[in-house]
């Protein structure tokens, strides 16, 4: 049986923090044709025709970063921290480097991340693609990453995060803070194809200003060793809106312990958080944590995990209101597919193997806001894929 | 077309239908009365398939084929379908999928079919989800009309629906089943209907269908007996006068005459 702690605990002195420096490549065509695969499938564009900026980081080099819109600051954060000298307060503001050993690690070995930053008021419609990307054996890439939506802007990120088709062990830490300023409105899309034995820690941690909104869509399809991330986003000024997709599947091996917190701190906020996982043979704990501080404020979570083989799916939805005029609410299910379900399909004429595929696509079809149209294809072939080794 | 022969069926161990006799001739559509709990709904599962219900003697016959142990999705192709009283939701398939997936021959203009039935505006929408019974009723019928069957089960069209609803409901059940008053327009009305007409069982608590639409037969079940086969407006009339208390003795003095 699979058993939680072996996964849990991780031993950073087994991966090495020192990578070879790769070259930096002007143009993303010029990227290794494997890794450049690899890309493609976490969402990357190679030709960048409806992307506005990229950022690409192999190991701890930053090898591609560039913006082609006035206004939208794409860079490495080490360059970002020598060009904004205010940006240092923006970092460990929100995380305290001693939280657990993993932002420990961040803080004491760190390889960079990125810095997007859209100025008051820039809009943009096409989304900024960012990837992180291990190809060295046994590397930990601890990355920092810092977003800030200035004031009335409007920014999209896609980030897929993937490693290098051979890779056997890998330990990825990322830090990231984001920062929604006033009626600013951040759409952040993470897409992720680690690999089978590689061990994922994100750290995030989210604030958004009065009439700001916050999208984050988060979407693991294949195997991965460990993934355990549970973000926290403080909703700090009045009419915020945070609004959290994940869907996740665990195939034999794979454990997945994710979630998200939200924290309504002020009146007339909006939180609503909805995760969909299907375990065929691993492990997934799906979390959601709702703290309502003010009256006047709305959140609702809505969790649902079905169980295709054996495997465990674990909902764990928590409310929590300190004042009365809260209004929360929760739905979980966890199951195998409803066999009136399935027969209800068979009454409209496929068989028995179809109707279960036609259910799970469904249940993973979950729809995902500001998807451009060429990643909203990938991901539905995907599911489709994922779908097919899942039976 | 339908052929069910000393039918018994047990749900869970328990015994439901106690030998069921019944035809449907090919074109002909057939309204199964019966109280909550006889067993109406159980026949309609039976005849296509679902699990749950086991039929420990007799056979049903379609087409010429005995389909008793047939799978559902191989009755359905053969020409059998159904509009659900209590159909589930399925999360993230709208009610357009399951439309295309009824339409075997993609023969269909799905967009059409939803403007003539009133649902447009739900089409894109996850398929029976807070849907009120009005809206049920149409989207069963739209798949209906995308799948084409030649024998269609109706499970209490009326039950649950708004008067306007039921307007539409009717015409679309009689079209659906090649039995619509229309205008004849070039051709006369024998062509029209000609060998479209497509056989039906219709269950109902209540009878109200029978304002909208035409019945060759009607059938009343009761206690898993099927005890009064003749004109279904005729034991319309005798139920709404007397309720189904007039079956109940008519199906006891059968009994006891035995």
């Amino acid at each position: 049986m699979f058993k939680r702690e072996n996964v849990l605990d991780i031993n950073i002195e087994n991966y090495n923090v020192d990578a070879t420096d790769h070259a930096y490549v002007e143009n993303l065509s010029q990227i290794e044709s494997t890794d450049a695969k690899q890309l493609l499938d976490v969402g990357v564009d190679i030709d960048e025709s409806s992307r506005i900026g990229t950022f690409i980081q192999k190991d701890n080099s930053v090898i591609h970063c560039k913006t082609r819109r006035d206004g939208i600051e794409v860079m490495g954060i080490s360059q970002a921290l020598e060009k904004h000298a205010w940006l240092s307060n923006y970092m460990w503001k929100n995380i305290s480097p001693d939280t657990d050993k993993f932002t420990l690690q961040a803080n004491k070995n760190s390889h960079g991340g990125y810095f997007i930053h859209a100025l008051a008021g820039v809009k943009t419609k096409d989304p900024i693609q960012s990837c992180l990307y291990i190809a060295k054996e046994k590397f930990s890439q601890n990355v920092h990453n810092i977003v800030i939506a200035e004031q009335g802007s409007e920014l999209h990120i896609i980030t897929g995060c993937a490693t290098a088709p051979n890779l056997v062990s890998g330990l990825h830490i990322g830090i990231s803070e984001f920062y929604v300023k006033r009626d600013a409105k951040l759409t952040f899309t993470m897409i992720h194809d680690w690999g089978e034995k590689i061990n994922v820690r994100p750290r995030t941690a989210i604030r958004v200003e009065e009439g700001g909104t916050i999208i984050s869509n988060y979407i693991s399809l294949k195997p991965v060793g460990s993934l355990q991330m549970f973000p926290t986003t403080h909703l700090d000024g009045k009419g915020a809106v945070a609004r959290f997709n994940s869907i996740l599947v665990a195939g034999p091996g794979s454990f997945l312990d994710v979630g998200s917190r939200i924290v309504l701190n002020a009146p007339d906020t909006r939180a609503e958080i909805i995760s969909r996982g299907i375990s065929s043979g691993g492990s997934i704990i799906a979390r959601g944590e709702l703290v309502g501080k003010v009256a006047g404020i709305k959140a609702h979570l809505e969790c649902n995990g079905l169980i295709l083989n054996d495997g465990l799916m674990q909902a764990v939805p928590e409310l929590s209101g300190y004042v009365p005029g809260v209004e929360m609410s929760h739905e979980a299910a966890v199951g195998k597919i409803d066999q009136q379900e399935i027969e209800y399909l068979m009454a409209r004429g496929l068989d028995e193997e179809e109707a279960i595929s036609t259910i799970v696509r469904g249940f993973l079809n979950v729809d995902i806001e500001g998807l451009p149209a060429d990643l909203k294809k990938k991901l539905d072939e995907t599911i489709s894929e994922t779908q097919k080794e899942m039976m | 077309m339908l052929q069910i022969e000393e039918l018994k069926v047990e749900v869970g161990g328990k015994s439901i239908l106690n030998n069921v006799n019944m035809e449907i001739p090919k074109g002909q559509t057939h309204i199964l009365f019966g109280p909550n709990g006889s067993g109406k709904t159980s026949l309609m599962m039976t005849i296509m398939g679902f699990s749950g219900y086991n039929v420990t003697h007799g056979k049903i016959i379609f087409k010429g084929e005995d389909i008793t142990e047939m799978p559902i999705n191989e009755r359905a192709r053969l020409g059998i379908g159904v509009s659900f009283q209590r159909p589930p939701t399925i999360n993230g398939l709208t009610t357009r999928n399951i439309v295309e997936i009824c339409d075997i021959n993609h023969s269909a203009d799905v967009d059409e079919l939803a403007k003539e039935l009133n649902f447009t505006d739900l089409l894109d929408r996850d398929v029976n989800r807070n849907f009120s019974g009005g809206e049920i009723k149409r989207s069963e019928l739209l798949q209906l009309m995308a799948q084409q069957p030649d024998l269609v089960l109706l499970d209490e069209p009326e039950s649950g629906v708004d008067l306007e609803s039921i307007v539409v409901i009717g015409d679309t059940i009689n079209s659906l089943l090649g039995r619509q008053i229309k205008c004849p327009q070039t051709r006369p009305h024998k062509k029209v209907i000609g060998d479209h007409a497509k056989s039906a069982l219709v269950i109902t608590h209540t009878g109200h269908i029978l304002d909208y639409i035409t019945a060759d037969r009607g059938q009343v079940l009761y206690n898993g007996i099927l005890c009064c086969s003749r004109n279904a407006r005729e034991i319309l009339k005798w139920i709404r006068e007397y309720g189904y208390e007039e079956c109940v003795r008519c199906s006891n003095e059968k009994t006891s005459w035995i």
